[in-house]
């Protein structure tokens, strides 16, 4: 076996990787073809419809792709930080320079090309995560190092939703999973699970049943653990914890969100039914979706895609097209490349030699897994509607360049990991 | 940092653990539920009715009586309204432009939803379609619809066409065909040919999009069926009859109805007063219907199927008739008559004439004492005066008249026809013998015959002995009718007996009651009739048929309050016979004497003919 050249980019790349991503790319793209299909403009490559845009932004994401593998892999750690105060910079200027589009000022134009700055924030966040978790100085166990790590990204989250996109700040949450493969304790993951179960709870039981219940699973949890001062503190604490959370989550709902946001939370709980409002495009996507059977109703032949019943298809519910047109069997294989994906990225974080691209392959695999898991959640009926994209799939130049330039980055950090030094 | 490295396997456990959650769910909405398909058909699918042209009516000599028009419909789509130049459109329409924003304001809030067409003004005039058509670019949200209208070009025949309209929720319920909002036929030959007129609606499925677009057929229309044509019909009637029966019966009240002895045929039927069928067509319908129902005259009333008459003197044929089958008269029994029939203390009246008669005499001159005889001999024949009128009775009916002929024109009058149970019940059983029921010798009293029972009872004569059920249609897309019409009726009297009868009946023509309606050298046979109403003037009856040999046309003509039958009703005849066997009239002081007489009751707001 010849010499492996450790300099040579192309030899070293993860092709499987590679490959995944233009299947998706692919895929997405005839999807959004079948989504926005128009029998006027029949050419998949006519540039005045969706279809024929969203080449132009393949193409220009393979450019960029393609820049990012020639770029020296010492380049992202050493302005890992540059970027990332260049990013939050660019993410405040929006707020005042921004261009509003449907109620959220998170666009930034120049002519008439329009980008979202939010969606670029993703892999300078994530690279300075890496940076800061890779220092060898520092210590995770402390708290300071955790409430920097968190502080991290934490601050664009926050500038996002001054921008009013909630949605994609809600993303940056995603980076708990990176603190915990890093060491967070897993209590504190379980804590954040329960916070959620409790607040579903608060919103559809009352709160003085739940007060009840918490009280009963108080004293039950001593038939497990030993009748210690320590413990009965502990419990006791908690008890206390969760019954003003609850109290402030029924407080919060009932005196704080607006009408709508709250009609927006009952249809989700399906406490309430809406077809034509708040739950209009959630039932319909679940009707093209369930229409679909277990092999679909074949390519552009998808009643529901094609006569346009479902707002946003080729965006956000770009997966009601796999879910009709390619039935159960195309739903399987979608999130089966999905899931091979993220355990592709995962097998490649953990044979880094550099704590840093580790961490970064870590971040990017919790980045897509939150957003398959937040998009397909709410085709499904699963999840709240919340406005992120369904990663290579979706219709959009923002989008799809910033998971071009997040997986290319660890593309090219994996290709560099036989120059590091451990 | 390698401690927590097996963390990788819990992070992946997450991955793939929400992704089989999504799986599963997916499992259960996509392939085991399957409301998600129905709703989704719901959505997308559009069962389109295809309505088929309604069959068109010929007259007996292939000349058109109802056809189909297209009519214009503006529809509105009230969500694709843009701005646009609605004076003009107002203009267009004759409306007010207030009008049109409430109208359109109206229909905004109406329905659930705003994408789904709506009619915004029916029936426009074909020159406000064609203006509109025009500039119909100029009005986005509007756009035209075709659909077809009954349309009858001579104005005629309005009783036995019928009319169509809207279903009720009656026969929506009853008949699964029917939707509301359909059509059918809800009198006349439209209501008893319904099936083979209306055809076969068709259905076709369209997909529509999220605006209620049509996009196409549903899998190639793999699931749709075809819309089969209604049937034309060919009806019996013979339109320059009818037309002139209708002329010569206008500003009168009555009937005529006319058959061919032969086969049944009916050659006219007609109401008086009449309308014009179009007038019950479309927008103006209701409007019409109302106006037409308070009418006193009552035009929408089919006298010639519905209206009971007594025959008044027309049934004495039949008496003569079944006083021959029965044997207690035969054509040289002789009656006297000294101005009636008298016995005890009853006496019916006669005209004065010589006497005795015998039974030919007795028709020519119509007279009561020779029927009051012949009756009472029928009846006392048998030892029970219930006995002899239930063997009466019989010979009654197997002339046709007292019941319901199965005949293809609906909301027909079965007339009446007496029964030993009425007599028992009004005089208390076994009370009463042929005294008491003596004015049925002459054709009075309970008896009620319907125009189209007389026509057809006159029709038997000329046929001596034998009749078709009447009907009106004679073939339905060329095919032949129901055998029933095919089928010879026979009565009970055997046909030697009508020889007596028939030149009786010449004779009223040619020198007895009916003298007026004398045809040159047509041999015309008929009878008059003057019936008793108790309500006012006696009623005009004239029964008659031509040739007497292999005769042509059998008809029975009412005219309501004129008086004596010879008066109004058998010049009516007589002329209706000339027009029907010469196709032209050559009496024209006689025709315009019956034109020109208006035997109305009084002039109240009913509706002509325009």
């Amino acid at each position: 076996m010849a010499r492996r050249n450790k300099e040579d980019v192309l030899q070293n790349i993860d092709w499987m990787l590679v490959l995944l991503y233009l299947v998706l790319v692919t895929l997405g793209w005839f999807n959004i073809y079948a989504a926005v299909y128009n029998e006027e403009y029949k050419s998949i490559f006519d540039t005045s419809q969706s279809y024929g845009m969203q080449l132009v932004w393949i193409v220009s994401s393979l450019v960029i792709a393609f820049m990012i593998l020639i770029i020296d892999g010492e380049f992202f750690p050493s302005f890992a930080y540059v970027l990332y105060g260049a990013f939050i910079v660019l993410l405040l200027a929006v707020i005042v320079a921004g261009v509003e589009v449907k109620g959220s000022r998170s666009w930034i134009g120049v002519g008439s090309f329009r980008i979202q700055p939010a969606e670029f924030a993703k892999f300078a966040t994530n690279l300075a995560l890496a940076k800061y978790l890779s220092n060898i100085n520092i210590k995770f166990e402390k708290l300071s190092t955790k409430l920097i790590a968190a502080a991290i990204f934490a601050v664009p989250a926050l500038i996002i939703i001054l921008q009013n996109e909630t949605g994609s700040a809600l993303v940056y949450g995603s980076f708990v999973l990176v603190l915990y493969r890093e060491g967070l304790s897993g209590n504190i993951l379980l804590l954040g699970v329960a916070m959620v179960v409790l607040f579903i709870s608060a919103l559809l039981v009352d709160e003085w049943i739940l007060l009840v219940i918490l009280g009963v699973l108080a004293v039950g949890s001593f038939l497990f653990v030993r009748l210690r001062r320590q413990n009965i503190l502990i419990v006791s604490v908690l008890l206390i914890f969760a019954a003003g959370f609850v109290h402030s989550v029924d407080y919060a709902f009932t005196n704080i969100l607006e009408p709508h946001q709250k009609k927006r939370i009952n249809v989700l709980l399906g406490k309430e039914v809406d077809p034509k409002g708040a739950g209009y495009n959630v039932n319909q996507s679940m009707i093209a979706i369930g229409s679909g059977g277990m092999i679909g109703k074949g390519y552009l032949n998808g009643t529901q895609t094609k006569y346009n019943y479902v707002p946003e298809q080729s965006t956000d519910f770009i997966f009601c097209t796999v879910g009709e047109e390619w039935g159960f069997a195309g739903s399987v294989a979608v999130l089966g490349l999905f899931v091979i994906l993220l355990l592709r990225i995962i097998f490649l974080a953990e044979r880094q030699r550099s704590s840093f691209s580790r961490i970064y392959g870590y971040g990017l695999a919790s980045i897509i897994f939150f957003h398959i898991a937040i998009n397909v959640g709410m085709t499904i009926g699963l999840a709240p509607v919340v406005g992120i994209p369904l990663p290579f799939f979706s219709y959009g130049g923002s989008s799809l360049w910033s998971f071009t330039i997040l997986t290319f980055i660890f593309v090219r950090l994996d290709a560099y990991r036989f120059q590091i030094l451990r | 940092m390698y401690i927590f490295s097996d963390r990788k396997y819990i992070i992946s456990f997450i991955f793939i653990g929400l992704v089989l959650i999504y799986l599963g769910r997916l499992f259960y909405i996509q392939v085991l539920d399957d409301k998600y398909k129905l709703a989704a058909n719901d959505n997308a699918l559009r069962h389109k009715i295809e309505y088929p042209e309604r069959g068109v009516i010929y007259d007996r000599n292939g000349k058109i009586l109802v056809y189909n028009e297209a009519a214009y419909d503006l529809m509105v789509i009230p969500k694709r309204v843009k701005k646009i130049d609605t004076t003009d459109l107002c203009r267009l329409l004759e409306i007010t432009r207030e009008d049109f924003i409430e109208k359109l304001a109206e229909l905004k809030k109406k329905k659930f939803s705003s994408f789904r067409p709506e009619v915004f003004e029916s029936e426009l005039s074909l020159e406000t379609y064609a203006t509109l058509q025009e500039k119909m670019y100029k009005f986005p949200g509007f756009f035209v619809q075709a659909r077809t209208l009954r349309k009858y070009p001579n104005k005629v025949a309005a009783h036995a066409l019928g009319y169509v309209g809207e279903v009720d929720e009656k026969i929506v319920e009853q008949n699964p065909y029917y939707r509301s909002g359909d059509n059918m036929g809800l009198s006349g030959i439209e209501k008893s040919y319904e099936i083979p007129l209306r055809g076969q609606r068709g259905v076709k499925i369209v997909m529509v999009d999220v605006y209620n677009r049509e996009k196409g057929s549903f899998e190639n229309g793999k699931y749709d069926t075809a819309s089969v044509l209604g049937r034309s019909l060919v009806s019996s009637i013979d339109l320059e009859l009818q037309q002139y029966g209708e002329k010569l019966m206008q500003n009168k009240v009555g009937a005529i109805v006319a058959i061919e002895p032969s086969s049944g045929e009916i050659l006219s039927l007609l109401s008086s007063p009449t309308y014009d069928p179009n007038l019950l067509v479309g927008r103006v319908k209701s409007k019409n219907y109302r106006k037409m129902l308070v009418d006193t005259l009552k035009p929408l009333y089919n006298r010639a199927t519905m209206a009971k008459y007594p025959p008044g003197s027309t049934f004495k044929l039949v008496n003569g008739l079944i006083g021959l089958q029965e044997g207690v008269i035969n054509e040289n029994t002789l009656f006297s008559c000294s101005r009636g029939f008298h016995f005890g203390g009853l006496t019916v009246g006669c005209h004065p004439h010589a006497s005795p008669v015998n039974l030919r005499f007795s028709i020519t001159t119509s007279c009561n004492s020779y029927y009051c005889n012949t009756f009472r001999n029928i009846i006392n024949k048998y030892p029970r005066a219930q006995t002899g009128f239930n063997v009466w009775r019989n010979h009654v009916l197997s002339f046709g008249l007292g019941q319901k002929y199965p005949v293809d024109l609906p909301q027909e009058s079965s007339g009446n026809v007496p029964t030993v149970k009425y007599y028992d019940k009004y005089h208390g059983a076994g009370r009463w013998n042929a005294i008491s029921v003596i004015s049925l010798a002459i054709g009075q009293g309970e008896m009620g015959v319907t125009p189209l029972q007389m026509a057809n009872y006159c029709a038997t004569i000329a046929n001596r002995g034998w009749y078709y059920t009447p009907h009106v249609i004679k073939s339905i897309d060329g095919g032949r009718i129901d055998t029933l019409y095919r089928t010879k009726q026979k009565t009970t009297v055997e046909a030697r007996h009508f020889i007596p009868i028939v030149d009786g009946m010449r004779n009223v023509v040619m020198n007895g009651t009916g003298r007026i309606a004398q045809l040159d050298s047509l041999t015309v046979c008929g009878k008059t009739g003057t019936a008793q109403n108790p309500h006012g003037k006696d009623h005009s009856i004239f029964i008659a048929f031509a040739p007497m040999d292999n005769p042509k046309i059998a008809i029975a003509v009412y005219v309501e309050n004129a008086g004596f039958g010879a008066t109004w009703a058998a010049p009516i005849a007589s002329l209706m016979i000339e027009k029907y066997l010469r196709r032209e009239v050559k009496r024209p002081e006689m025709e315009k004497r019956i034109l020109d007489a208006n035997l109305l009751p009084k002039k109240e707001d009913w509706i002509s003919k325009k």
